[in-house]
């Protein structure tokens, strides 16, 4: 038995293409369309609808709340402002990254975690002794995220007001129809976008009202696919495709510090005591011998190699998430995790874990299956994200 | 003159099959002499009631090595391995506890008993899968005497060192709780929920005279996470046809490399002259002469009845003596008119395809074994059911169903000894246990066999009715298993080799004691 969502009496009904994928013990839709395109352009044109109800959810509360959040993360969470989210990660005591999420601080002494793994052992593990109270709500936290262009002037909309003072990273508890909801200014698509928790006593209630507010706007329910598009495009990495979680590596090389996942901007040394601190704080004098990053593949090798068997170049109509093997020099130095062909960008792009003397500019090499023959298209490392429109922080 | 032979392997059992396999394989000629009408030994599938086939003894496939099924080409000669990937535990409040294949759908289970216990679960098969994965090496090695300075035994200890010193000190610490610790002590460190507990803390006692909150019982928890490293394999689960197929896949093979099997031979001893073996010598007078005669048969009848005492060295023979069999489980097999109907889960559903287990807490389990400590069979056992017919349908006529119990505690040296009176008396309680959980059940039987560990013995020779062929329990393990310095299949008599399951690693059908015996006769003979 699989967990449906408290959105799914209408997700289930707008499924045409009864493609379905499992999220955290969930299902979720893969594409609500037959093909998926129109819903990644909803992202980057108009409003994207996403149910991202089974995201792990975690309510902290108390007097050492935020004492036991700067224990376990890595970001400084005793400077984080009541209303403000951050990106973190966090580690093991070896420094290798365990997980990644968001820390919303929902007032003066409530936070909500969001995390891709179940947490909620290595809060209560990491929590004795402390005044502090930790409660799953992943199930009692319905959450959909509005992304796009017009994502803002449909939820004005929703509330009835202004919301351009709420910027990058802040939340807000607003009144939708008289349902109390909370509003971040956040997402995982790198464009103008928020994120919406409410009860999920009020999740049909309210997915109604945004599609009625919305339908004007290009409103359009989105799902897996078209969401895994945007975040590679954004840079973002996701846990199990992008790196392993070191609560499940098998084998030491699995192991991926916030360094070698150019996330060492999460990670605050002049903060106290955090688990990992010492092996992090030692690896960033060391110097990470691993990075992640962008690669860029050329068009123009790539059309050599097709040209070579007499066939137009091909490219994925959906992000691929498979290991790549990428070469320089001769012989393999890293391997992409997941890449796609970006539409808005024109380009064919990818997520890889390269040596970290690899600057931008470099060129490497992707393996690549032209006609059923493994080829190499030539590629070049470029600094993600690949797209970063100026309204993603306005 | 009769026909000499270059081996003769006592005991048709898995392991006697999968060593003439061995043998044969590598072009020796090899007599198999089974003292049963059919081989299989404890791995037997038999229609004990017209149309019901039921696997009497052994009944799930457990680490079968894969290497084996590679090497003997098992698949081409009928071995077929069904999944069975489920454990339902029903619990005394009317819940239970479901294990279920997937992992989403176990989360989802565990979660409903305990959140905490849900993520624990993960780390917990993580480490445990570390552990297997640690350990597997030195269950797939010959073991090295640690007394001796010869340079093979010097270089497996070392090797041995090195391995131990590799895995590092987190996962030595764990192995070293692991080999001291009870199951349920062991568990307690990570989980909190009872039920959870105890059904996996039964596993830890299978076939040892111990309960889960005796130490050393944590080690066999390790045993159900080596499966899963063998992954595709899939040597866990439910053989189609019952486990007397896989007996009848193994005879195949070594049939097709040559070996001859002769069934209905029981043999009386095995023949000696100065120190080195000649043959064997069958019930009925019968004498076939070969240089080599290994025993898949258990210590005590290798070493204490096929040889005259004279022929071993009295340390040995004390050792064999002290070797602890104390046989503590049973079985129940039914033949039964309709499914069982559980009151947790009523009806037909996927838990039926499964495992149930009763085990509904640590202290049922437990009180299950004082039982047995004082002599008696347990009032209310633990059992380990399975229903082959929801898995292999030709298991029971269309419609109606087999049903095996396997049942602890039942001691071998029962209180006024095991007679008829005594084993119904065992089936009732066995029953009217399973009837607090599934009331249908008395109406549904059509046939009852019930096992005693006097049966075991009696019919497979499984001495005390062990049914690990010796009790397997840390002191009894590697370089113990079946006594220190004859751990490496060989015996004090030249030519007379050891390859049933009590020697290293023994165990449930896994073929590993066969296997390691048969390329240890191939590199000396």
């Amino acid at each position: 038995m699989l967990n449906v969502t408290p959105f799914h009496p209408r997700t289930s009904a707008l499924c045409l293409s009864q493609a379905w994928r499992r999220w955290a013990g969930h299902v979720v839709a893969s594409s609500y369309e037959l093909n998926h395109e129109r819903e990644y352009h909803a992202i980057r044109n108009s409003a994207a609808l996403l149910d991202v109800s089974p995201l792990y959810k975690y309510l902290i509360s108390g007097r050492d709340a935020a004492r036991l959040l700067d224990r376990i993360v890595t970001r400084d969470i005793g400077r984080l402002e009541p209303h403000q989210v951050v990106y973190t990660t966090w580690c093991d005591s070896a420094g290798k990254v365990m997980d990644d999420g968001t820390i919303s601080r929902l007032d003066e002494s409530r936070y909500r975690l969001t995390s891709a793994d179940p947490g909620l052992r290595w809060l209560w593990d990491n929590a004795t002794g402390m005044d502090v109270s930790v409660e799953d709500v992943s199930a009692t936290t319905a959450a959909l995220a509005l992304q796009g262009p017009l994502s803002r002037a449909i939820l004005e909309r929703l509330v009835g007001r202004d919301l351009s003072a709420l910027k990058y990273f802040r939340l807000s508890h607003e009144t939708a129809r008289g349902m109390p909801i909370t509003i971040s200014r956040t997402g995982y698509t790198g464009d103008l976008g928020y994120e919406i928790w409410l009860d999920p006593a009020s999740a049909l209630p309210l997915w109604d009202a945004l599609v009625e507010e919305g339908t004007p706007f290009g409103i359009t329910p989105t799902g897996m696919l078209a969401l895994d598009m945007a975040r590679i495009e954004a840079g973002l990495m996701l846990l199990d495709v992008d790196y392993v979680s070191a609560r499940r590596a098998l084998i030491e090389p699995q192991k991926s510090s916030p360094y070698e996942l150019n996330l060492g901007w999460t990670v605050r040394l002049d903060k106290g005591s955090f688990v990992g601190k010492n092996a992090l704080a030692a690896e960033k004098a060391r110097g990470a011998e691993w990075q992640f990053t962008g690669i860029e593949v050329e068009w123009d090798s790539l059309e050599r190699l097709y040209e070579a068997v007499g066939l137009p170049p091909r490219l994925p109509s959906a992000a691929w998430r498979t290991s790549v093997p990428i070469y320089a020099g001769g012989g393999q130095v890293g391997y992409a995790t997941s890449g796609c062909w970006s539409p808005i960008l024109k380009k064919y792009i990818a997520l890889a874990h390269l040596p970290a003397t690899l600057g931008e500019g470099t060129h490497v090499e992707m393996e690549m299956t032209v006609e059923h023959h493994r080829k190499r298209a030539g590629a070049v490392v470029t600094r993600t994200p690949f797209f970063n429109p100026a309204r993603k922080r306005a | 003159m009769a026909k000499r032979y270059d081996a003769i392997v006592i005991g048709g059992g898995h392991n006697g099959l999968v060593n003439a396999a061995y043998l044969a394989r590598a072009g020796r000629s090899v007599l198999v002499l089974e003292a049963r009408d059919r081989v299989g030994g404890a791995a037997v599938s038999e229609q004990v009631f017209p149309g019901f086939t039921f696997s009497v003894f052994s009944y799930v496939v457990s680490l079968l090595r894969p290497e084996i099924i590679r090497d003997l080409d098992l698949a081409r000669h009928g071995l077929h391995i069904l999944p069975l990937e489920s454990t339902v535990t029903p619990m005394l409040n009317g819940d239970y506890l479901g294990q279920w294949g997937d992992h989403d759908q176990n989360r989802r289970e565990l979660y409903r008993h305990s959140p905490r216990d849900a993520e624990a679960y993960d780390d917990y098969g993580q480490l445990m899968l570390h552990m297997a994965h640690a350990v597997k090496p030195i269950i797939s090695m010959i073991p090295p005497d640690p007394t001796s300075l010869s340079p093979r035994d010097l270089m497996g200890l070392l090797k041995l060192g090195k391995h131990m010193r590799g895995l590092g000190p987190d996962k030595f610490h764990a192995l070293h709780k692991l080999m001291t610790m009870s199951a349920a002590d062991f568990l307690d460190e990570w989980f909190e929920t009872d039920v959870l507990k105890a059904t996996k803390s039964a596993s830890g006692i299978i076939g040892t005279f111990l309960g889960p909150r005796s130490p050393g019982t944590a080690y066999v928890l390790l045993h159900h996470y080596m499966g899963e490293l063998d992954g595709v394999f899939r040597a866990w689960g439910f053989a189609k046809g019952g486990t007397g197929s896989v007996s009848e896949a193994i005879a195949s093979a070594a049939r097709g490399f040559g070996a001859e099997i002769r069934t209905s031979a029981p043999v009386a001893r095995v023949r000696a002259r100065s120190g080195r073996v000649t043959g064997v010598v069958l019930d009925n007078g019968d004498e076939i002469e070969s240089k080599v005669v290994v025993s898949g048969l258990d210590p005590r009848r290798t070493f204490l009845q096929l040889l005259d005492s004279s022929e071993i060295p009295s340390e040995l023979g004390d050792a064999i003596r002290k070797f602890k069999f104390r046989g503590s489980s049973g079985k129940v097999n039914l033949a039964l008119s309709e499914l069982p109907n559980f009151t947790c889960l009523p009806g037909v559903g996927p838990h039926l395809r499964g495992a149930i287990s009763i085990s509904p807490s640590v202290d049922y389990v437990e009180r299950a074994y004082d039982d047995a400590k004082y002599g008696a069979f347990s009032r209310q056992p633990y059992m380990d059911i399975v229903i082959p017919s929801m898995i292999d349908p030709g298991m029971a006529p269309p419609g109606q169903h087999v049903m095996s119990i396997f049942v602890q505690y039942a001691p071998f040296n029962l209180e006024g000894g095991w007679n008829d009176v005594q084993r119904e008396a065992f089936g009732d309680a066995v029953i009217n246990t399973l009837s607090q959980f599934a009331p249908n059940i008395k109406a549904a039987i059509l046939h009852r066999q019930v096992i005693t560990p006097s049966d075991i013995e009696r019919v497979t020779g499984l001495t005390e009715g062990n049914i690990f062929a010796g009790e397997l329990s840390l002191h009894q393990l590697f370089f113990f298993r079946p006594a220190h310095q004859w751990a490496r299949y060989r015996t004090p008599l030249a030519g007379y080799w050891q390859c049933g399951s009590g020697t290293h690693p023994g165990g449930g059908i896994m073929g590993a004691s066969g296997r390691l015996s048969a390329l240890e006769i191939l590199r000396h003979t």
